[in-house]
């Protein structure tokens, strides 16, 4: 019979064994009516049971049976514990829920290939250079000149393809002016081909649609966006859009699954390298793209690396014969600059470089989280074997081999374990997307494709038989080792177990101090970046940004401003370029005295009459702009500009030279934080005035509203700029609050997240101590009775126990501590502002876990102190 | 009852030979047709019959069916196979090697 029958005949092993019978029957039948005698005949044939064992294993694969059989006892066992199972299932399931969708992300971001032709083959240019504030930094943008000397440099070796980032922009479709927003990536005409991309619709780029600077108006749409926009409509093919004051014709649409090379960010719309504006083609200082490099098959990275340093160093060399005025550390710093080639199978995006550390913090806290679910697991297992020693001597009385114990006790972790996947899988399909929603903001959406393909399962599958064993073995082979004489005796040593029960209450309390050791240090800073003061008053503030498709004059700009500023619900407007925080920022050179420019570059911004007033900066001195004063001439600046400029002094009177003429200061005004990176030090800035003798393409309107919630007017504000002007359309429309908000999604994500995997860990430690202790009372109770018939109080008995636990407590938190403070290298870059070995951070999470010990220990202490010693030595 | 233990090895040529003449035979059939013929020299011991009756079915050389006797009583009756025929010719090949190997060393020793 085939393997398929045998497997088969493992599931209809009652019928079979039925069968078998039936055929002893018939013989002994046979014979007795052949006249033997019916005990002889029976005494002839044997054990029936013995020789019905033999043919079955014949007949089926009697590994498998025995697992069967040991997979229902298992559940049988699981279903007459009903609470005890379900608690440790649901711990487990949620420990292994968030360690599966950790590994979602991180897998989405971090290590999953980009879909195209031999990802392995696919590295990015990055540089490394030391920052103004003396540390190290990694950024990976070229300009367009460098990466064309790069790629010639390489070409026999390797293939080079430049790719913007990808930016949020406005379009419109035809005549339609509906603004819409898409995601925007220049690329190289040839990347489709050298990734080996098909299109799904039309054609895609070649090389021919990247030769001159403008003269290639065509985009290719991403597959996703061709189905959302479109609904996958093939008439797409040939329409027309406006982007800026350019019209491009859709050309094709790429294969499916291809979302661009920024992971975290979905394209939508791919252009030409070439429809770059040809200024910026042509600049050495404009740094816009990323460089990909494509090995060719058999090209070794080394050799190429080698030719990218020498042509990077000779593009660094030539630059500075440019440059003027600069300080010798500057210099320095230049030629300092080092050229990296990464691997970029995953693709390149910023949104990996900020959330590497995220990711891996969070991984670590899932495992902390999953281990000490692990241990509370072990000592349950732990306790039942104990007290199915006697089972356990039994059957080993009656044959069993040591194996097939192992095996049945691993069996039972195993269905444990199966149905906290099940579980937990519907945990981490629900939670990795609801964590991709928290980090992605309106304005900056963070799109990754999280599938659920076999590189997700094949890691629940791992974990689920990783945890099984890790949890799982160290009880099986401890019930296997069972000595049957002993057992049955009804004694083994009873302290070993409780020895190795004590050993992982340890740990698992060290984990829990781990745990709430970092969510300390990421509540702790979150808090203080979150209030982190910004100098400027977000209130009721709403930024209404506004483009023109020409350039407007800037009396066109303050007609708009005239008009929101008569409606009802407004309480005061200005104009501005952009947001404060919005992460756009311009910068300006400053020298004073005549002396060459400072080091330190000044943030500008642009602002008109009344915007100080709107944002609430104080002014401290000289005056506000007013309506005579034009850009450049005059320049408000805040107290970081006089700190760095003029020593702290009052700046009023004094000017300084941009570069193309002189300054005028007129104002001085308190800090306010212009940029986004709430972890640096205010800025320099000068405010300059925003009317400007060129016209202007862009702007935004602050706006404060007098109602509660400023969003209640956005509609409107936008049709009244449309009506003030026809030619003003607004783009897009935020709550200042909410812009601060985002600078700290992260920190607070992780806040969030570090506190339910605290609040977790010290759930399930508690339970486990609860556990442990109950079971060790409970096997100790002859012990503390005798203990108490020779006289010991019930204090001393309570003493005892607490003891005890302080200690376990003790030490683990000692153990936390080291394993906390070691770790801490490693997130640093995600803290700002703690102290990680300060008292608070340490006695906090002590605190907490000793009292959360005490409390999960108080019903057995009691239960101890309740113990009758009469009863108890009768008892048995 | 004296052990056959000189059966161990020729069980299953003995039983692919009876089912070669005899097909669709039960159990105690068989038993009994090796104790006649061989005229109740070769005994077989009836608890191993039927493991190596399974493990021939096992092993494809025979199968079985359950038939219903006059009794009324269902009993499954075995009959030999393609493979079963090849392994017959094979085995009895193998018990002539042995058998006339055995001769050889009583006639010379």
């Amino acid at each position: 019979m085939s393997l398929l029958s045998r497997i088969a005949n493992v599931f209809r092993g009652r019928a079979m064994s039925r069968e078998i019978d039936e055929e002893f029957d018939s013989h002994i039948a046979d014979a007795i009516e052949q006249g033997r005698d019916p005990a002889e005949v029976r005494r002839a044939f044997g054990s029936p049971l013995q020789l019905r064992e033999a043919s079955r294993d014949l007949r089926l694969l009697p590994w498998l049976d025995s697992l069967r059989a040991d997979s229902v006892f298992a559940f049988r066992r699981l279903l007459k514990t009903k609470a005890t199972s379900a608690a440790a299932i649901l711990s487990l399931a949620l420990a292994m829920g968030a360690c599966t969708s950790a590994f979602r992300l991180i897998d989405a971001l971090l290590l999953r290939p980009l879909p195209v032709a031999a990802p392995e083959r696919l590295h990015a240019v990055a540089f490394e250079g030391i920052g103004a504030n003396r540390q190290s930094m990694v950024y990976d943008s070229c300009s367009y000149p460098m990466f064309e000397r790069m790629r010639a440099a390489v070409k026999d070796q390797a293939e080079s393809i430049a790719v913007s980032y990808a930016e949020r922009i406005d379009l419109t479709y035809g005549s339609g002016q509906e603004i819409e927003r898409a995601y925007r990536q220049f690329v190289s005409g040839w990347m489709f081909s050298s990734f080996g991309l098909k299109p799904a619709a039309g054609r895609l780029f070649t090389a021919d649609d990247d030769v001159t600077p403008g003269a290639h108006p065509v985009v290719v749409l991403s597959h996703d966006y061709w189905t959302r926009r479109f609904a996958a409509d093939p008439q797409a093919i040939g329409r027309t859009l406006r982007i800026g004051d350019g019209v491009y014709q859709i050309v094709g649409v790429a294969e499916s699954g291809f979302t661009g090379t920024e992971t975290g960010t979905v394209t939508d719309v791919f252009v030409p390298m070439m429809m770059k504006s040809p200024r910026t083609l042509a600049s050495f200082t404009n740094f816009w793209l990323r460089t990909l490099v494509q090995f060719k098959p058999g090209a070794a990275v080394e050799p190429v690396h080698e030719r990218l340093r020498a042509t990077f160093r000779t593009i660094q060399e030539e630059r500075a014969t440019t440059f003027t005025g600069i300080s010798k550390q500057q210099m320095d710093r230049f030629f300092k600059e080092k050229l990296l080639l990464e691997p970029a199978a995953a693709g390149r995006s910023n949104l990996q470089r900020e959330y590497r550390r995220f990711l891996l913090a969070l991984g670590i806290l899932v495992t902390l989280v999953l281990l000490i679910a692990c241990a509370n697991l072990a000592n349950l297992m732990t306790a039942q074997a104990a007290a199915r020693s006697r089972e356990m001597a039994l059957r080993v009385s009656i044959g069993a081999g040591r194996l097939r114990l192992v095996q049945l006790v691993l069996v039972e972790s195993f269905w444990l374990v199966l149905l906290a996947t099940v579980i937990g899988g519907v945990f981490a399909w629900r939670s990795a997307p609801f964590i991709v929603g928290m980090i992605s903001s309106p304005e900056n959406p963070a799109r990754l494709t999280l599938p659920a393909d076999w590189r997700v399962l094949g890691f629940a599958l791992a974990l689920a038989l990783g945890v099984t064993f890790l949890f799982g073995l160290a009880p099986a082979l401890r019930a296997s080792s069972v000595k049957p004489v002993l057992a049955l005796k009804g004694g083994e040593d009873p302290h070993s177990r409780r020895r190795l029960m004590h050993a992982l209450v340890v740990l698992q309390i060290a984990f829990c101090f781990v745990v709430h050791f970092v969510a300390g240090l990421f509540i702790a800073s979150f808090d203080s970046l979150s209030n982190q003061p910004t100098g400027f008053s977000a209130a009721r503030i709403l930024n209404l940004e506004t483009v023109t498709q020409r350039p407007q004059p800037a009396v066109f700009w303050d007609q708009v401003l005239e008009h929101l500023r008569t409606l009802p619900g407004v309480e005061t407007a200005a104009l501005t370029t952009w947001p404060l925080m919005s992460g756009e920022s311009s910068v300006g050179s400053v020298a004073v005295n005549g002396a060459p420019p400072s080091e330190t570059m000044t943030d500008t911004l642009s602002v008109s009459p009344g915007w100080f007033d709107a944002m609430r900066i104080p002014l401290l001195a000289g005056r506000e702009f007013n309506a005579g004063d034009a850009n450049p001439a005059v320049a408000i600046v805040n107290e970081a500009f006089a700190r760095q400029f003029f020593d702290g002094a009052n700046p009023i009177g004094k000017s300084y030279d941009n570069g193309r003429g002189s300054v005028r200061i007129v104002g001085f005004v308190r800090d306010a934080r212009s940029r986004d990176d709430l972890r640096l030090p205010i800025r320099p800035i000068a405010y300059l005035p925003f009317h400007a003798p060129q016209p202007m393409a862009r702007g935004t309107f602050v706006v404060r509203t007098s109602t509660a919630n400023p969003l209640a007017l956005a509609s409107i504000l936008r049709q009244e700029v449309l009506r003030a002007r026809s030619e003003f359309r607004v783009s897009n429309i935020r709550t200042q609050q909410e812009i601060n908000r985002s600078k700290t999604i992260r920190e607070r994500l992780l806040a969030m997240l570090a506190m339910f995997f605290a609040a977790v860990a010290l759930l399930l430690a508690a339970i486990g101590l609860y556990g442990v202790l109950d079971y060790s009372v409970l096997q100790r109770r002859r012990e503390i009775g005798i203990r108490m018939a020779i006289g010991a109080q019930a204090v001393d008995i309570a003493r005892r126990l607490t003891a005890e636990i302080f200690l376990m407590v003790l030490a683990g938190a000692i153990a936390g501590l080291a394993l906390g403070e070691a770790s801490v290298r490693y997130i640093e870059t995600l803290l700002f502002q703690v102290r990680p070995s300060s008292f608070g951070t340490i006695a906090i999470p002590l605190l907490v876990i000793l009292t959360t010990a005490l409390l999960a220990a108080l019903p057995a202490v009691l239960r101890a102190v309740r113990i009758d010693p009469v009863t108890m030595l009768r008892a048995d | 009852m004296p052990k056959t233990d000189s059966l161990q090895g020729s069980l299953d040529l003995l039983v692919l030979k009876i089912l070669s003449r005899r097909p669709r035979l039960h159990g105690y059939a068989i038993m009994t047709a090796i104790q006649e013929i061989s005229e109740e020299i070769l005994r077989v011991e009836e608890g191993s019959l039927y493991p190596a009756l399974h493990r021939m079915e096992e092993a494809g050389w025979i199968r079985a069916e359950w038939v219903i006797k006059e009794s009324g009583r269902r009993a499954r009756a075995y009959e030999l196979t393609t493979a079963g025929r090849k392994q017959l010719s094979a085995e009895e090949v193998r018990w002539q090697a042995v058998t006339s190997a055995v001769g050889r060393v009583l006639r010379m020793a």
